[in-house]
């Protein structure tokens, strides 16, 4: 099992899900977060007062999913998130040790 | 005759008491300027302090303040002191009614009650200037006992020089609504209270830069501004003092289309001075344009024609920028450009009415200006650093850090939403 988890611009996170969603990934969480890469931030002023802008918003996706549709979802991603400019994102993936339904109980890939 | 009488009298009152809750609702308009402006983890502690600084004006000006500011006799400098106003009483219908008709308006042409009203809504309001420049660094409770005593005496005091028939007045001092005993007043008090405080955490670097704290709100901070902008219509409209005849009621409509064209200069001159100076239209800037341009025209908002008070609200629009990043530089730290707003413009108010009546002098306006200042900051200085030695008037770093809302009032005015933002100060 996998973890995929990337981070994308925001106004990005409809098409992912719906990408996702087109090759039948079921459920997926999102956490809105902050940060910067070489993207960098730039400065504002506030009555007169320079401040910088360094942390962008950004949006985590986790979708945790088989190892065999992980590849998939990758590419599904990628492609959905891309707008070819600078701060695009990141995606990650991590193993996952186990994973169980909290209602059934029921884990390891029936889990997913 | 005792229709009319009747009919005037009435009248007159209802004004004043339709003024002075406009003036009220100014609270309204200060607490949510100040909420807007302040970050979140401070919204709450400034909510107590407005509404709780009102409260206190109400009481205190009634125990003691009124008495004092329009004494039933005085040597121009010293009011005769009487605590009488508490314990209530008015005009009797039938004396007010046996005046004659050429003597109407040098009588009681109104309730005694309504002029109470109306005068106990403006002492709030040079208090609450003081709670916005103190923002998100002063102890809860310092603040209200310095409010027991700015408007139990501090303000009452410099309001008998003027309106109450003191020196300022013989002299010649001319404010209609209050550029200085109002405005700058409270702008000094802020200004005493602002320098034995401090500026907050990381406003100012060892170095010399200055850093940002941007408002948590800015929705607020707007309808704070008009808010504002509408209890001015009371505030100055009132201030013409009749309005049941056909003189008056010209007057009275004069004030309103000037104050309300001041403040639309303000806006304008604070908009494109800060796109000038920033180049981007600061909204914080327009706002305390819309402020500065009625605080300057409260002085003489009757006299001038409206293309004149346009200008004069946009001078002051053009000068309170300039004031609010100077006083960053010499570093007093003013969250919301009270001082500016108040102090500085409030001074060019007074400075401006002779330039469209024609019965002031600029030597009695600055006597006036010059009294009300060094009155206020000699009077505050004391009372703030008394306060500061018996029980301090600075919360912790860590209460600082943390915000005051949680260490003065035990909760958060925006619970939903965890953390710091940004920059993390």
């Amino acid at each position: 099992m996998k973890m995929v988890s990337a981070i994308i611009k925001p106004f990005k996170l409809d098409d992912v899900r719906e990408a996702l969603s087109e090759i039948g990934v079921q459920g997926i969480t999102v956490t809105e977060v902050k940060g910067f890469g070489r993207q960098k931030g730039h400065t504002e002023l506030y009555r007169g007062a320079e401040y910088v802008v360094d942390f962008l918003p950004k949006v985590k996706i986790d979708v945790a999913v088989s190892e065999d549709l992980s590849e998939r979802v990758i590419e599904a991603i990628s492609k959905a998130a891309n707008t070819g400019k600078i701060g695009d994102g990141k995606i990650f993936v991590t193993t996952i040790e186990q994973a169980i339904r909290i209602r059934t109980g029921e884990s390891g890939q029936d889990a997913l | 005759m005792e229709d009319i009488f009747n009919l005037r009298y009435a009248l007159d009152t209802f004004y004043f008491l339709v003024s002075g809750a406009l003036v009220m609702w100014m609270a309204a308009g200060f607490a949510m300027l100040e909420a807007g402006l302040v970050r979140s983890k401070n919204t709450a502690e400034i909510l107590t302090k407005n509404i709780a600084l009102y409260a206190i004006a109400c009481i205190m000006y009634m125990v003691m303040g009124y008495n004092i500011m329009y004494p039933a006799d005085g040597n121009g400098y010293i009011p005769a002191f009487d605590f009488s106003f508490m314990f209530g009483g008015d005009n009797v219908p039938a004396e007010v009614l046996a005046t004659s008709a050429d003597g109407w308006y040098d009588g009681s042409y109104y309730s005694g009650m309504s002029d109470f009203f109306f005068q106990v809504v403006f002492v709030a309001t040079a208090m609450s200037i003081v709670s916005g420049a103190v923002a998100e660094r002063m102890k809860l409770w310092s603040f209200l006992i310095f409010a027991v005593f700015m408007t139990g005496f501090i303000y009452p005091m410099q309001g008998y020089w003027k309106w109450g028939g003191g020196f300022l007045d013989g002299l010649g001092f001319n404010d209609f609504a209050g550029s200085g005993v109002v405005h700058l007043c409270g702008a000094t008090a802020a200004l005493a209270g602002v320098l034995l405080l401090g500026a907050r955490k990381g406003k100012y670097t060892a170095d010399g830069k200055i850093n940002a704290i941007p408002g948590a709100n800015m929705p607020l901070a707007t309808l704070g501004t008009f808010i504002l902008w509408l209890g001015w219509f009371g505030f100055n409209g009132g201030s013409e003092l009749v309005i049941s005849n056909v003189e008056e009621a010209n007057a009275v409509a004069a004030v309103f289309v000037n104050t309300n064209a001041a403040a639309a200069g303000g806006v304008i001159a604070g908009l494109i001075t800060a796109r000038l100076l920033f180049g981007k239209a600061d909204l914080t800037m327009a706002l305390n344009g819309a402020l500065a341009g009625l605080v300057a025209i409260t002085a003489e908002p009757l006299a001038p024609t409206p293309l004149w008070a346009t200008l004069v609200g946009a001078i002051g629009g053009i000068i309170v920028v300039f004031s609010i990043v100077t006083l960053d530089k010499i570093r007093i730290d003013d969250p919301v450009g009270a001082i500016s707003v108040h102090g500085i413009v409030g001074m060019w108010g007074l400075l401006a009415v002779p330039m469209s009546n024609t019965d002031a002098n600029f030597v009695a306006q600055l006597i006036g200006l010059g009294t009300i200042f060094v009155w206020t900051f000699v009077a505050s200085f004391i009372i703030w650093l008394v306060i500061k030695l018996i029980m301090g008037i600075r919360v912790s770093e860590q209460e600082e850090y943390e915000g005051v809302d949680l260490a003065e009032c035990g909760l958060e005015a925006y619970p939903e939403f965890t953390g710091t933002k940004g920059s993390g100060l």
